[in-house]
């Protein structure tokens, strides 16, 4: 199969040491495998994620989002933008259909970047050409080609599949459905490892960057999130997502303090399953990033 | 006087529905709601709703103007969009939560102390200067913004989250002295004052 480009929008998140550096890691690692080359649009800025709205409003949020969306089609013309950051994706993708829609905000946007030597093209089409990675894999590549690869099968590992909010509302992913997305346990079965298919608590919220502010009443959901993957006697929770990722991981130790629960649950992204799959060491899988260490994977890796 | 003149209580006294249809982002929806309760039943951290979406969208048009923006209940949206793929009627309620935030926030009438007011504020400053988020300066920032002994009793609770991504490489104390950003953070800062001008002449706010 010919190399497939894309015009690359990673996320603050995704930086060298910071909190998803481990799934930029395992990113590389699967594109190698996939044969996908991923042109990282020069100088972009974050997004302003979702939590941006209070001080940031309206035109500023989307102002924002243009930029990149504009220095995308100057260096990396005619190529879909591909966020691996479910926040990221929402935003710019959110943006340009908003932009698409009112002629005011679009033009006062257009002369914003006029005044830094920027312009962008947008219509009703360009909101489709601003997707998300599972996206990618699963239209333009299709789950027999995701498994044409794979080297180490992920046998005897049973894993929940937590999809989250962002990456399935409001966009999602086309035929699934937002109250049971199945195509995570999908990508679970197709890396030879068994799906918790009856993990009830799948797009359930965690609280997203109410984490921060709202600590406690975040870690409530999260210990849902946790406790039920124990409940399904799932091995390791998987993600798309890095906010999910980070939340779901980091707090276990105080909700244990809270709860006097015992959690200790791994929670790894898709594409560290697929580079583990695709037969990568641990390290350039990322996993040396996960504050739960992921022992069973890590076996399969180091095997 | 004209119209334009006029803040917008003077301008829409006792009409509060069209002040939020001519200034909260996605306000004409309002209107629209049919009062069916599913957003309500939508949201993750439901119980600390004192109104949720359906009574804020029956109060706004009750004209409950203080009661509404004074409100703590928007600040509890986690974003999930839950009820914007439930409602019946189509309405954009993630963005009217967000938008009534911003307005209240923009209008000085949202309550001071609520936390995710708070931290939207040091994250829009975080990002808003340099272009991309700092997570090192931003969380300290949280820690501390009741000032040291608080901060360092907050960080404390949370050292084992720190020292554990810390450890695995996924947080850099070396980006506290380091400014970061973007090259275009100069552009980006320009551009963002030319939008809030926009923006603020827009919906009245000067
Ligand atoms: S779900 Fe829609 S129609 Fe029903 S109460 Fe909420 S906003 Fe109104
Ligand atoms: S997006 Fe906000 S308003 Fe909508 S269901 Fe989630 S928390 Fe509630």
């Amino acid at each position: 199969m010919a190399t497939k480009e894309y015009s690359f929008y990673p996320g603050c998140s995704s930086e060298r040491r910071s909190s998803a550096s481990n799934y930029m890691v395992s990113v590389n690692t699967m594109c190698k495998t996939l044969d996908i080359k991923l042109n990282e649009i020069p100088d972009w800025n974050c997004c302003g994620a979702s939590i941006g709205y209070a001080d940031g409003g309206e035109l500023p949020r989307h102002v924002m989002n243009a930029r990149n969306i504009a220095l995308s089609q100057q260096h990396n013309a005619g190529q879909d933008i591909v966020a691996t950051c479910a926040a990221c994706w929402l935003g710019a993708k959110e943006s340009v259909e908003r932009l698409s829609k009112s002629e005011q905000l679009l033009a006062d946007t257009q002369s914003i970047l006029a005044d830094v030597g920027l312009k962008v093209d947008i219509d009703e089409k360009t909101a489709g050409g601003v997707r998300h990675m599972v996206e990618v894999l699963i239209e333009d590549f299709g789950y027999d080609a995701l498994a044409a690869p794979v080297k180490k099968p992920l046998e005897g590992l049973k894993i929940a599949g937590y999809v989250g909010c962002q990456t399935n509302r409001p966009f999602g992913i086309d035929g699934e459905s937002f109250e049971n997305p199945k195509y995570l346990d999908k990508m679970v079965e197709v890396m030879g490892a068994e799906p918790a298919d009856k993990y009830e608590q799948k797009v359930t919220c965690c609280g997203g960057a109410l984490a921060f502010s709202e600590p406690e009443k975040s870690q409530a959901q999260i210990k849902d999130i946790v406790e039920s993957a124990y409940d399904h006697n799932a091995d390791m929770i998987v993600t798309p997502c890095p906010v999910c990722q980070m939340n779901v991981e980091v707090y276990q130790e105080n909700i244990n303090k809270t709860y006097a629960t015992k959690f200790d649950m791994p929670v790894v992204y898709y594409s560290q399953l697929m580079s583990v799959a695709y037969g990568s060491s641990a390290v350039d899988a990322g996993l040396d990033g996960q504050v739960i260490r992921t022992k069973k994977l890590e076996a399969i890796a180091n095997k | 006087m004209t119209a334009t003149d006029m803040s917008p209580t003077e301008k829409y006294r006792n009409n509060f529905l069209r002040e939020v249809e001519a200034h909260v982002e996605e306000g004409e929806w309002v209107k629209m709601c049919m009062q069916c309760g599913v957003c309500s039943g939508s949201c993750p951290l439901g119980n600390a709703w004192q109104h949720p979406p359906q009574e804020l969208f029956m109060m706004i048009r009750a004209s409950k103007r203080d009661e509404v923006l004074a409100s703590e209940s928007m600040w509890m949206c986690t974003s999930c969009y839950n009820c914007i793929t439930r409602c019946p009627r189509g309405l954009p309620i993630t963005h009217i939560m967000h938008g009534l935030a911003n307005y209240a926030n923009r209008l000085g009438l949202a309550p001071k102390m609520n936390p995710t007011r708070r931290f939207a504020k040091i994250f829009w400053d975080n990002i808003a200067v340099t272009g991309r988020v700092n997570e090192t300066k931003l969380s300290l920032k949280l820690y501390f913004m009741d000032g040291v002994v608080t901060g360092v009793k907050r960080a404390f609770a949370m050292k084992n989250v720190g020292l554990g991504m810390l450890r695995t490489g996924r947080l850099n104390p070396f980006a506290l002295f380091r400014p970061g950003g973007i090259k275009g953070k100069r552009d980006l800062q320009k551009m963002l004052a030319r939008a809030y001008d926009i923006e603020d002449k827009r919906k009245g706010f000067n």
